[in-house]
C-alpha cells in the first residue's frame, strides 16, 4: 500500500485520450441520442404546431367540460347527451372497468376448467379441451367478436319469435333477456346477511385452524361456512315472508319490457373476451400445474395425503408461483382488448375517447388520454405482480 | 437365522409384506414377472440389480405408487387393491425416501416434517413439532428447521426426507436409490443415518447399489434381473458364493 | 448356512387381456373410473347434442355453389357466398384483369416460407433469396415494369395486405427490437431508461391506440404538404407495436446467455460490438426463434385490427361483401370461412414452432 502512495508524477499513466476511455465514451454517445431524440421531438411538436394552428384546432384539455351532445347506450352511472366530456369519457371508462371485470371473473372459471380438463385422464375430455384451446388461440379475437354478434343480429329472431331456451330467458336480436326477482326491501337485508355469513364463513376457518392446530382435529369449515353464507340470506328471506315476485320480462310491441336485458353487443364482447383469453389461461393453468415434477406428488402420496389434499396442499401452492405472473399479463391482455368494443358498437372509453376525436378533432388529446388510461391499468398491474413476486420468490441459495 | 440379532422370532408366522405371484406391465412390456415376496417384521433387505430390472417399480408396487395388473401385495394384514381406504391405510403406515428427496420447497424443513402427521394422523400442531425437532436432532439436522429445502445440501436434503418419512411412525421403509444423487462425500451421511434406523429393529427394504450397506446390515440381498428375483440369499453367502450367472457377472461389474 | 433361493428365467407374458387392446385403451382411457365413466357419457352425450344439428346446417341442408336467391329458400348455411365473391373477398379492390399478380406474389412467399421452414437452409442464401424475393414481390404489386400497369398502394387490399402487414410487421421490427433489448440491457443510464420507456409505454397500451395515432394523429406530426399513405402509416403502428415485444423476447434470450460467454469474449478482446454480434446475439437469436413465431402468429392476428381504422384487409373485404344487399344475412358462413383461413396459417405456425422448440431441447 505504501508503494502507491510514493508515486512520483512520472510515473503516472498517461491521460488516455477521450474518445479510447470507455466511460467518457458512453457518455458521449448517450449524448448524441439524447439531442438527437430531442430535435426530432423538437421537428415533430413544431410541425404539430404549425398545423393545429393552420387548421385552427383548439389544443388543452378545455374540451372536457364542453358539452358532448351524444347519447351512450347502458350507461353505468346516469348520463345524457347534455352532460359533459368528461362524465362522457367516465361512462366510458366504466364500461371498460365492468366488461373487464366480468369477463376477468368468467375468464378464469372458464379457463381453470378448460385447463384441468386438459390433464383429465379421459382421453375424451383432454382432447375436447385441446381442441377448444387450439381454435380459440388461433382465430383473431376480432373475428371471433364480429362473429359472435352477427349471430345475435342475424341468426336470432326478432323479439316476437324470440328463442325461449329456459322459461323467463329470451334470446332475440336485442340481446339477452332475463327474469330478475321483483325489487323488494327484503334484497338490502340479504346482501348484508350474505356479507355477515361470508365474514362468519373467514372467522369458521380461523376457529378450524386454530383446533386444528391444539387439538389435531380437522373440521370441515369451508363446507360448513359456504353452508353458513348460503343459509343466511335464505333464512333471512324466509323470514321476510318469502317474497316470490318476479320481474319478468313480457312482450309488449315490438320489444320486451321487464326484466334485466343484456345487449347483443355487451354479450357478443363478453363471450368474445372469455372464449379468447380462457383458453390462453387454460393454457397458463396446465403448463402451471405440470410445472409441479411427478416426484412432488408421489412424495405427498408416500406420506399418506388424500388426493384433494395433495392438490391443496402440495399442487396448488406450486403451481400458483408459476400460473400467477402469466395469469395477471392475461387479465391485462382482456383489459386492452376489450378495447376492440369499439368495432361491435360498445361504448368502451376507446370508442367513447374516438367520438369525441371525431366531433373536437382534438386526436393528440384524445389518443393521450387513451394511452394514459390503459398505462394505468398495466402499471398498477406490474406493481402487483413486483409485489407477488417478491412475497413468493422460492428460497434458494 | 441364528446368527442374525436382530430378526425377531415371535413374528415370523406374521409377515409384514406379503407379495404373491405379482406381476405388472407396463403396456405389453412385461416388467415384473411372477414377484413373490416375504419380508419378516424388523427385516432388512436389500435388493440390488442392473438398471431398468424393475428393482425400483417393485418397491414402488408396495405403497401402490406403481399398480400391480395380476398377484397380491399384502402389507400389515392389508391388501392393496383399487379400494382407496387400504390404499390410504397402507402409504399412511410405509414411509418411502425417492432418490431424488422430493422435498416440498415452497415448504419449510419443519413443515415438510408436520404435513403427513397434521393432515394425516391428525396430531396438534404443538406435537406434531416437537416429534418433528426429535427427529430432525436424531439425523443431525435440528439447526436447519426454518430453513426451505432449497437452501440444503443433497445430502441433507435426503437425511431431513428420512426425518420427514419416520414422523409418520411407519412400520416399514422404503429406500428407492436414496444415495444415487448424491455427491460421495454426502453418500456417508445418509448411510450412517440408515445404518441407526437399521439398529435401532426398523423394517427396511432397500434398493441401492452400496454393497457395503449391504454386507454390513442387511439381513438378506435380493438379486433382480429382467422383473424377476434371480436370486436371494444372505449377504454373506450371497457376495462370497453367488450362485447364478447373471448375479456373477452383476458382482462383477459393480465389486 | 445360506438362504439360497434362486429361481429359472421366466418367459416374457402377454399381460392380461382386459389391459391391452381396443378395450383395455378405453378402459384405460375412458372408463377407468365411475367418474370417469360418467364424465365420457355426458360429454359424448353433449356432443351429439350440438354436433347433430350443426352438421345439418354445415353439410346437409347447405348450398355450396348457387346463387344468393336460391339461400334464401333454405335453412343450412349458405357457402355459396366464398365461391361468388371469392376474387374480392381474397384480392379486394386489386384491378379485375390483374389478380394474377397478387395470387403470384402470395405463392412466391409461400414457397419462400416453405424452403425457410428447413434449418438446412439457414444460410447467408437465404437472406439473398428473401431479398430477391420481396422486390420481385413489390415489383409485382405496384408494377409500372414489363407492360404492369401501376397499382396504388391504396389498392393493396384483402389478404395480400394482411400478409404484408404481417410480414413486414415482422421483418422490420426484429432489427429494431435487437436494438431496443440490448439498449434495455445497456449499462448506460439515458439508453437504458429511453428504451424501458418505449417498451413499457408501448406494451402497456392497446394496438388500437397506436392505430389511432397513426390515422388520426400522425398527419398531424407532418410538414405541411407532406401525406404519407395510410396503409403505411399503419404499417408503421404494427412495426413500432410488434417491436416493443420482439425486445422483451430478445432480452430474454440475452439473459439465457451465461454469463461465461461475455467473460470469454471479452477476454478474447473483443469490443462491444464484436462480441454482441459475433458471440452473443448468435446464441440469444437462437434461442429465441420458438417464441418469435408466436409473436409472428400474434402479428398475423393482430393485422385484422386495422378494420377499426378502415383498412381493407381480409376482414375488411369479407365485411364489405356482406355490406351488398344481396348477400347481407350470410355473415356466419363467410366469417366462419375466414376464422379457417386464419385458422389453418396461425396452426400451421404455431405447430411449426412447437416442433422447433422440441428440437432446440433435445439439443440439435
Amino acid at each position: 500500500m505504501k508503494k502507491l502512495t510514493v508515486a512520483t508524477p512520472a510515473e503516472l499513466p498517461q491521460a488516455v485520450p477521450f474518445w479510447r476511455d470507455p466511460a467518457k465514451r458512453g457518455v458521449l454517445f448517450q449524448i448524441v441520442v439524447l439531442l438527437s431524440a430531442l430535435s426530432v421531438g423538437y421537428v415533430l411538436f413544431s410541425n404539430t404546431q404549425a398545423n393545429l394552428e393552420r387548421q385552427s384546432i383548439a389544443t388543452g384539455f378545455g374540451f372536457l367540460q364542453n358539452e358532448a351532445g351524444f347519447e351512450i347506450a347502458e350507461p353505468v352511472i346516469e348520463y345524457s347527451a347534455a352532460d359533459s366530456y368528461s362524465r362522457a369519457l367516465t361512462v366510458g371508462a366504466l364500461n371498460t372497468l365492468k366488461v373487464s371485470f366480468i369477463g376477468i371473473l368468467l375468464t378464469l372459471l372458464l379457463g381453470v376448467i378448460v385447463g384441468i380438463s386438459r390433464l383429465s385422464h379421459n382421453w375424451l375430455v383432454s382432447r375436447l379441451a385441446g381442441m377448444f384451446i387450439e381454435v380459440m388461440q388461433n382465430i383473431p379475437i376480432l373475428l371471433q367478436l364480429f362473429f359472435w354478434y352477427s349471430i345475435f343480429y342475424e341468426a336470432f329472431p326478432a323479439p316476437r319469435q324470440a328463442l325461449n331456451p329456459l322459461p323467463g330467458i329470451f334470446l332475440c336480436n336485442r340481446g339477452l333477456i332475463f327474469g330478475i326477482p321483483a325489487e323488494h326491501p327484503v334484497h338490502s337485508s340479504m346482501l348484508i346477511a350474505l356479507l355477515v355469513g361470508i365474514v362468519g364463513w373467514w372467522l369458521l376457518v380461523r376457529q378450524g385452524h386454530k383446533i386444528q392446530d391444539r387439538s389435531g382435529r380437522i373440521f370441515p369449515m369451508h363446507r360448513l361456512g359456504m353452508a353458513l353464507s348460503l343459509l343466511l340470506p335464505m333464512a333471512v328471506w324466509l323470514v321476510a315472508g318469502a317474497p316470490l315476485g318476479m320481474d319478468v320480462p313480457e312482450l309488449r310491441g315490438f320489444n320486451f319490457s321487464g326484466g334485466m336485458t343484456v345487449s347483443p353487443e355487451f354479450s357478443a364482447l363478453l363471450l368474445g373476451l372469455v372464449l379468447y383469453t380462457s383458453a390462453f389461461v387454460a393454457e397458463i393453468v396446465r403448463a402451471g400445474i405440470q410445472s409441479v415434477s411427478r416426484g412432488q406428488v408421489e412424495a405427498a402420496k408416500a406420506v399418506g395425503l388424500r388426493p384433494g389434499q395433495v392438490l391443496r396442499l402440495v399442487i396448488l401452492p406450486q403451481a400458483l408461483r408459476v400460473i400467477i405472473p402469466p395469469l395477471t399479463s392475461q387479465m391485462l391482455n382482456l383489459t386492452k382488448n376489450s378495447s376492440l368494443a369499439i368495432a361491435i358498437g360498445y361504448s368502451d372509453f376507446v370508442s367513447v375517447a374516438n367520438t369525441t376525436i371525431n366531433q373536437t378533432g382534438q386526436a393528440i388529446e384524445g389518443v393521450a388520454l387513451i394511452m394514459v388510461v390503459y398505462l394505468c391499468f398495466s402499471l398498477s398491474t406490474s406493481v402487483f405482480m413486483n409485489w407477488y413476486n417478491k412475497k413468493m420468490a422460492l428460497v434458494e441459495r | 437365522m441364528s446368527e442374525q440379532s436382530h430378526s425377531p422370532q415371535e413374528s415370523a408366522e406374521h409377515p409384514i409384506i406379503e407379495v404373491i405371484d405379482m406381476h405388472k406391465w407396463y403396456g405389453d412390456f412385461h416388467v415384473l414377472k411372477d414377484i413373490s415376496l416375504q419380508v419378516q417384521n424388523g427385516e432388512r433387505i436389500v435388493i440390488c440389480g442392473p438398471s431398468g430390472s424393475g428393482k425400483s417399480t417393485l418397491i414402488r408396487c408396495i405403497n401402490r405408487l406403481e399398480e400391480h395388473q395380476k398377484g397380491r401385495i399384502i402389507v400389515d394384514g392389508t391388501e392393496l387393491t383399487n379400494d382407496i381406504k387400504n390404499i390410504e391405510k397402507v402409504r399412511a403406515e410405509v414411509g418411502m425416501v425417492f432418490q431424488h428427496f422430493n422435498l416440498f420447497p415452497h415448504l419449510t424443513i419443519l413443515e415438510n416434517l408436520t404435513l403427513g402427521p397434521i393432515w394425516v394422523r391428525k396430531t396438534a400442531k404443538k406435537d406434531a413439532e416437537e416429534a418433528a425437532m426429535r427427529y430432525l436432532e436424531k439425523v443431525k439436522i435440528a439447526e436447519q428447521a426454518k430453513k426451505f429445502p432449497g437452501q440444503l445440501s443433497g445430502g441433507q436434503q435426503q437425511r431431513v426426507a428420512i426425518a420427514r418419512s419416520l414422523c409418520m411412525n411407519p412400520k416399514v421403509m422404503l429406500f428407492d436409490e436414496p444415495t444415487s444423487a448424491l455427491d460421495p462425500e454426502m453418500i456417508k451421511e445418509v448411510l450412517d443415518v440408515m445404518i441407526d434406523l437399521a439398529e435401532e429393529g426398523m423394517t427396511m427394504l432397500v434398493v441401492t447399489h452400496e454393497m457395503g450397506f449391504a454386507k454390513s446390515v442387511a439381513d438378506r440381498v435380493m438379486f433382480m434381473d429382467e422383473g424377476q428375483i434371480v436370486e436371494q440369499n444372505n449377504p454373506h453367502d450371497f457376495f462370497d458364493n453367488p450362485q447364478h450367472e447373471r448375479t456373477k457377472l452383476f458382482l462383477s461389474q459393480i465389486l | 448356512m445360506s438362504d439360497l433361493m434362486t429361481n429359472p428365467p421366466i418367459e416374457q407374458m402377454k399381460p392380461p387381456r382386459r389391459t391391452v387392446g381396443v378395450t383395455g385403451w378405453l378402459r384405460e382411457n375412458l372408463f377407468n373410473t365411475w367418474f370417469n365413466s360418467v364424465l365420457t357419457l355426458l360429454t359424448l352425450y353433449g356432443i351429439w347434442l350440438l354436433f347433430v344439428p350443426l352438421v345439418r346446417w354445415a353439410f346437409v341442408d347447405s348450398l355450396w355453389f348457387s346463387s344468393a336467391e336460391a339461400c334464401r329458400d333454405i335453412e343450412g348455411a349458405c357457402w355459396s357466398i366464398i365461391p361468388a365473391n371469392v376474387s374480392f373477398i381474397f384480392f379486394g379492390f386489386f384491378p379485375d384483369g390483374q389478380q394474377w399478380r397478387p395470387l403470384l406474389t402470395m405463392l412466391l412467399l409461400f414457397a419462400l416460407v416453405f424452403y425457410s421452414k428447413d434449418s438446412k437452409h439457414w444460410k447467408r442464401s437465404l437472406v439473398i433469396y428473401w431479398t430477391l424475393g420481396l422486390i420481385v414481390m413489390a415489383t409485382l404489386m405496384y408494377g409500372g415494369v414489363f407492360g404492369m400497369p401501376v397499382v396504388e398502394t391504396a389498392q393493396w387490399s384483402g389478404f395480400p395486405l394482411t400478409l404484408m402487414l404481417s410480414l413486414f410487421g415482422m421483418v422490420f421490427a426484429y432489427p429494431l427490437g435487437v436494438l431496443l433489448a440490448l439498449g434495455r440491457r445497456s449499462r448506460l443510464p439515458a439508453i437504458k431508461s429511453l428504451c424501458v420507456v418505449y417498451i413499457e409505454l408501448i406494451r402497456g397500451v392497446p394496438l388500437i391506440s397506436l392505430l389511432f395515432m397513426s390515422s388520426v394523429m400522425f398527419p398531424l406530426f407532418l410538414p405541411e404538404g407532406v401525406t404519407i399513405d395510410k396503409v403505411l402509416r399503419a404499417q408503421a403502428a404494427i412495426i413500432l407495436f410488434t417491436a416493443a415485444y420482439i425486445a422483451e423476447v430478445v432480452r430474454g434470450g440475452l439473459q439465457a446467455i451465461p454469463r461465461g460467454q461475455y467473460e470469454a469474449a471479452d477476454s478474447l478482446g473483443l469490443g462491444y460490438g464484436k462480441t454482441m454480434r459475433l458471440i452473443i446475439l448468435p446464441q440469444a437469436l437462437k434461442i429465441v426463434i420458438p417464441p418469435s413465431v408466436g409473436i409472428l402468429i400474434s402479428a398475423f392476428k393482430d393485422t385484422s385490427l386495422v378494420v377499426i381504422i378502415a383498412l381493407y384487409d381480409v376482414l375488411k373485404t369479407t365485411q364489405v361483401t356482406l355490406s351488398n344487399p344481396q348477400w347481407m344475412g350470410f355473415s356466419r358462413e363467410a366469417y366462419l370461412f375466414l376464422a379457417l383461413l386464419y385458422f389453418i396459417c396461425c396452426y400451421l405456425m404455431s405447430s411449426y414452432s412447437r416442433k422447433l422448440e422440441k428440437d432446440l431441447h433435445t439439443g440439435h
